[in-house]
């Protein structure tokens, strides 16, 4: 079976992977009977959901809003409001089919040949970097429709994969304003977030998170195995490559990426650093900007996000597993360490460990952990946590001050910074000796997951490409939306407007009235 | 009659407040202001970067008294709410010309 001959309209997300499995496995052998969700996997991947929105609102939204002086605190809100808003829309009418359903076989076009600097992604297909239209509208979506897990023959309900993969594509763009904050028209920040999901998260997303599944790969496996003659081999190995192939371009590479540190905080990360040099300084960036209004919002903040991170950390694993078990414990433990490795070094470096230190320190770890919940092991991931909390303390407390950018509230400092420890980071603490989980083989012995071949220099490299090329993908893709944006309405307010502050001048009220 | 206008440190208010209230002082108004003096601020760390904060928080006290207790209103308030470094705030007198309350029409030193 060659790629072009997969029945066109079957479905093709992750999971839908399962009945495209059905179809292809049927000219082999005979047809499993369709497994059903489990209610208490379908429970558990609701409440993540939720625990993933209440990450952005209010938990983003008042853990930023706390750092902006009291003039720009309705407007920090609102912009994470509408994002979260705006995404739920677009996910709806093409986001989840871009990000989650196969894509045109079509080649790349300008890759290699005169263009040697794309030549990287010669011969690959558009399936690895942006995914179809055929969800589009949701539509083929029903009550029934299931996707699959990361386990053979598990399956959950495809609505509740597709709103729980929507509160990701909400919380993304949301902590890019964190950069922009106190200076970006809310205009110009709808327009720009709606363009960067569209050309920037999408894509990445589908990129790292789009397969074909554990049961297609299975069955294809099997069917390798089963093949009685040379003929029928070539065949059944044609099959194989080509469900091993209908993949994003991360997720062929091999990059582990459990919760998306690479999708959700490099990609923001660096979207957030380009926009604050595009963007340009605050009026009175460093001398005459007041300090954080409300360090007890940031705090509440800060202790929502941790708590919406078992959903999205612990929920990533897609079922109510002990492997979601695992990713809960290292959530909790490498944030903890983190809170501490920043407390420690400011402590050290400063004098006094303060409250703000702490909160931003527990979300780079939370960020760290993110790719590597559920690869390492609890002792891996506070150690990854000790180092994402100093280290982040080292980039936002001098790395910011010697280059002189205005990240206004440090999400590049935060999340690309601890985006990239964790992403390489993974690739280390998933080894077995360390205490991590290592790697999983679906196709060496078909229907159940085996352990892969796990190198340590091969797995970090990987991880390191992967971080790579997000950096490039985003910033560049980035760089051009906001050049775009400020062409065609402007990115920055009027002085008068900056100075009067952003809720007035954007939104016509305060966040606070005597 | 005189106002005994008094900028001091916040957390001194308590002990101030009994100093006048031994002294026969029977209210005073409190507000919260920020200001500098020969202080000019000072400079807090957030996450590593330094903010110079230039207004500080700061409590006025106005209070109305006889005129012939300004002296002892000043040492009181002076004593209570020294610390001996730089931000202890300021004292101003001012004259009062007339006093009148609410409630009785009672004037001057009735009033206060």
């Amino acid at each position: 079976m060659n790629p072009g001959s997969l029945p066109r309209l079957a479905p093709r997300a992750i999971g839908l992977g399962l009945l495209l499995a059905t179809g292809a496995a049927s000219l082999a052998f005979a047809d499993p009977a369709a497994p059903v969700p489990n209610k208490g996997d379908n429970a558990w991947m609701l409440t993540a959901s939720a625990l993933v929105l209440m990450m952005s609102i209010p938990g983003l939204a008042l853990f930023y809003g706390g750092m902006v002086r009291t003039k720009n605190m309705a407007s920090m809100l609102a912009q994470v409001f509408a994002i979260v808003s705006m995404v739920g829309v677009v996910w709806c009418l093409y986001g989840y089919s871009l990000a989650f359903t196969e894509g045109s076989r079509a080649l790349v076009p300008f890759a290699g040949g005169n263009h040697p600097w794309l030549s990287f992604l010669e011969g690959y297909q558009w399936n690895n970097l942006v995914g179809g239209f055929d969800r589009a509208f949701l539509q083929g979506i029903t009550p029934d429709s299931t996707v699959a897990t990361f386990s053979n023959g598990v399956v959950i309900p495809e609505y509740t994969y597709m709103v729980f993969q929507m509160t990701f594509a909400m919380i993304t763009p949301a902590l890019i304003v964190g950069s922009l904050a106190e200076r970006m028209k809310f205009s110009a920040v709808f327009v720009f977030i709606l363009l960067w999901v569209t050309f920037v998260y999408f894509p990445i997303a589908h990129g790292v998170w789009y397969w074909a599944g554990p049961d297609t790969i299975a069955d294809a496996a099997r069917a390798l195995a089963d093949a009685p003659d040379e003929a029928a081999k070539a065949a059944a190995q044609a099959n194989l490559d080509a469900v091993l192939n209908n993949a994003g371009f991360f997720q062929k590479l091999g990059a582990l990426d459990f919760a998306g540190g690479t999708v959700v905080h490099i990609n923001a990360g660096i979207a957030g650093l380009v926009g604050c040099l595009i963007l340009g300084k605050r009026i009175g960036y460093p001398h005459d900007i007041e300090p954080p209004h409300s360090v007890t919002m940031s705090m509440i903040g800060a202790s929502l996000l941790w708590v919406g991170w078992f959903g999205f950390n612990a929920g990533s694993n897609l079922e109510a597993t002990g492997a979601a078990s695992l990713a809960f414990v290292n959530t909790m433990v490498a944030t903890a360490g983190a809170a501490l490795g920043w407390m420690f070094t400011e402590w050290a470096l400063k004098g006094t460990p303060s409250l703000l230190g702490m909160v931003s320190g527990a979300v780079a770890g939370l960020v760290a952990v993110t790719p590597a919940s559920g690869f390492a092991g609890p002792m891996g991931a506070i150690v990854l946590g000790l180092i994402a909390g100093s280290v982040c303390y080292f980039f936002c407390a001098y790395v910011k001050r010697w280059i002189g950018y205005d990240d206004a509230l440090d999400v590049f400092g935060v999340h690309c910074i601890g985006g990239i420890i964790g992403a390489i980071g993974t690739g280390i603490l998933v080894a077995p000796f360390l205490g991590g989980v290592g790697l999983v083989d679906y196709t060496k012995n078909p229907g159940s997951a085996s352990p892969g071949e796990y190198d340590m220099m091969t797995q970090v490299t990987i991880q390191a490409e992967n971080v790579l090329f997000t950096l490039l993908w985003s910033g560049i893709v980035s760089a051009i939306l906001y050049k775009f944006v400020d062409l065609v309405i402007g990115l920055r307010p009027t002085k008068q407007a900056e100075l009067e502050g952003l809720d007035i001048s954007d939104h016509g009220e305060r966040a606070y009235n005597p | 009659m005189k106002i005994v206008t008094a900028i001091i440190k916040p957390f001194k208010l308590d002990e101030v407040r009994d100093a006048l209230t031994a002294l026969g002082a029977h209210g005073m108004t409190v507000t919260e202001v920020k200001g500098y003096g020969r202080q000019k601020g000072h400079t807090e760390i957030y996450r590593g970067a330094e903010y110079a904060v230039s207004f500080l928080p700061k409590l006025k006290i106005e209070v109305a008294i006889p005129s012939e207790l300004v002296n002892q209103a000043i040492d009181a308030i002076t004593n209570a709410a020294r610390t001996g470094e730089i931000g202890d705030g300021k004292i101003f007198i001012t004259t009062l010309d007339q006093a009148v309350r609410i409630r009785t029409g009672e004037r001057d030193q009735e009033a206060i």
